[in-house]
């Protein structure tokens, strides 16, 4: 009864701020998805109320299989929730929308492509001037420590190189709304620090609507404005916490008692929903 | 330097030498054994025709390899537009692929004689049994290519807005090239056996039909001269499928391990 009647007064609020409140890049109403398959109907999402404003980092944290990368492609266009809506810009989710960049999970680095030309991937579906952008890809490319590498083959590159090739890849084009779905979950924690301040870095410069997944707690707090902790089966969202720390953040910040506090609030509450075991 | 071409080669020695073994072999069990000419001529005998009227034979080879290499080409570029049409199409996937199928399982060489009817005694009916032979190989390793995919890059594809043909060009066409390249060097040799049927069932040009008229003379000898020009025809045409594989897919896994000179 009580959700119920919070849920509908939510909506209400939505129907109400969408003509007053221009914030939003992505405004997600009741989003749920609900996937048939032959042993049943499977639903990996529920009741999805988030707003991701613009020009804030937002990250999703929770564990493995509570939907993280279902909503990230709801909210890409590349599948359409059974459940709710979702609105970019104030206008219904209708494919993928235009000034999008996304990092899968993946790298999906084309191996008959040198790492340009990988890069370019991106600009050449969207018919942009090559010649223009190919400076730029040089620079991005330098600035993740690829100098040198852009005639290279991606199977010639680490792991880490690749992931960072496939971040240049979705930047070049200057998007206004950033996806990531675990950028850095296959690399190692100096190569994960290394990147984590880089994208600080970017993202302070360039101040691009970003939704980033991720499982560590810690990277969601260094990096993020606020934190949506999520829960499993189905994939609910637990708590929204805002991260106030000053930017830009160095490194070190980790240390402090500040960037503890929010890491343990995080842990406690995960460790109060089962997912994390306190010792 | 002197040894690492020494290395090289090794293949090539190898194979070279099991040859002239077998050369001999041959040569010497036809002359012991007084094997006649009409059931078994000497290696020697067939260099000694070859050599009698070699106009005759290289302009038979240039018209055996003229209507194997259209058909090939042919096989080729049909082949492609083919499974470009099946794979962007649920319609033709169900009827046309299943059509090709089904007639993959005729023998198609009992096709043959009709594509004289419907073609004539020229060039033409030839050429179309050699595609009709080699095409297959070329659409179904195509329409494997094209669909596997990375479902994932089709992704990358759709969120960066990309249109079809750019994605059929950028993505799925490249992905193809090894699975192409396999149906290729099937299909090359296809497209000479459909060459050589065609020369059975109808003209009077080109190495098989220098193989029947040989037959009805009881000239063997002519007839393994006709049939060692099409091995060493087959043999160069294969390998120069592969050496445009090697030259296109230097980035593919197949093709790594040798292009840094380590065969694991
Ligand atoms: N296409 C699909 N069909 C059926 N079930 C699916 C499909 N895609 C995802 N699921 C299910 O939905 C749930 C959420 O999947 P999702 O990939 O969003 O998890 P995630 O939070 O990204 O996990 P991880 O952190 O491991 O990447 C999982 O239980 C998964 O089994
Ligand atoms: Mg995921």
């Amino acid at each position: 009864m009580m959700s119920t009647s919070a849920t509908a007064l939510r909506r209400q609020d939505h129907a109400m701020s969408q003509t007053t409140d221009a914030a939003a890049y992505v405004r997600m109403a009741d989003v749920g998805m609900t996937y048939a398959s032959a042993r049943g109907a499977f639903t990996a999402l529920d009741g999805i109320d988030l707003d991701l404003r613009r020009g804030e980092f937002l990250s999703l944290l929770g564990p493995s299989g509570c939907g993280k990368s279902t909503l990230l492609k709801c909210v890409a266009g590349l599948e359409r929730c059974t459940a709710g809506r979702i609105d970019i810009l104030g206008r219904p989710m209708d494919g993928p929308p235009e000034g999008l960049g996304v990092v899968f999970q993946r790298d999906i680095l084309l191996d008959w492509r040198t790492i340009l030309d990988n890069v370019l991937l991106t600009a050449e579906f969207q018919r942009r001037d090559l010649k223009a952008l190919r400076p730029r890809a040089q620079a991005l490319l330098a600035r993740f420590g690829l100098d040198g590498f852009e005639n290279r083959h991606p199977w010639e590159l680490s792991g880490g190189m690749r992931q960072r090739a496939a971040i240049c890849r979705a930047l070049l084009v200057d998007p206004d709304l950033l996806l990531m779905d675990e950028p850095f979950g296959a690399l190692d924690a100096m190569t994960r620090d290394d990147l984590n301040v880089e994208l600080a870095r970017l993202w302070q410069d360039t101040r691009k609507t970003v939704l980033f997944i991720t499982h560590s707690i810690t990277e969601a707090v260094f990096l993020s404005d606020r934190v949506v902790m999520l829960s499993r089966n189905p994939g609910r969202i637990v708590e929204v916490i805002d991260i106030d720390l000053p930017r830009p953040r160095p490194l070190r910040i980790r240390e402090t008692p500040e960037f503890g506090r929010y890491t343990a609030r995080i842990r406690h509450r995960f460790a109060e929903l089962g997912v994390l075991k306190e010792e | 330097m002197m040894s690492t071409l020494w290395q090289r080669s090794e293949r090539a020695r190898s194979v070279a030498l099991v040859l002239i073994a077998s050369i001999a072999l041959w040569e010497a069990a036809v002359r012991l054994l007084e094997v006649r000419k009409f059931i078994l001529p000497a290696p020697s005998a067939i260099v000694v025709d070859l050599w009698r009227e070699p106009a005759y034979f290289v302009q038979q080879t240039a018209y055996t390899l003229g209507t194997t290499a259209l058909g090939f080409a042919l096989a080729v570029a049909l082949g492609l537009a083919l499974a470009v049409a099946i794979v962007h199409s649920r319609f033709l996937d169900r009827t046309l692929y299943t059509f090709l199928v089904v007639l993959n399982s005729i023998p198609k060489v009992a096709l043959a004689p009709l594509f004289v009817i419907w073609l004539g005694t020229g060039i033409e009916p030839k050429v179309a049994i050699a595609v009709m032979i080699a095409i297959f190989s070329i659409v179904i390793d195509a329409v494997l290519g094209l669909r596997s995919v990375d479902p994932e890059a089709l992704n990358l594809a759709r969120v960066s807005r990309a249109r079809p043909w750019a994605v059929l060009v950028k993505i799925r066409l490249p992905n193809a090239l090894p699975y192409i390249f396999s149906g290729m060097k099937v299909a090359i040799s296809f497209a000479l056996v459909g060459a050589i049927v065609g020369e059975f069932v109808a003209g009077e040009v080109g190495l098989g039909s220098v193989i029947l008229q040989a037959q009805s003379t009881f000239d063997t000898t002519r007839a393994f001269a006709a049939i060692l020009l099409l091995g060493v025809m087959g043999t160069v045409l294969f390998f120069l499928v592969e050496l445009a594989e090697r030259w296109m897919l230097p980035w593919h896994v197949s093709q790594r391990a040798e292009a840094t000179g380590h065969h694991v």
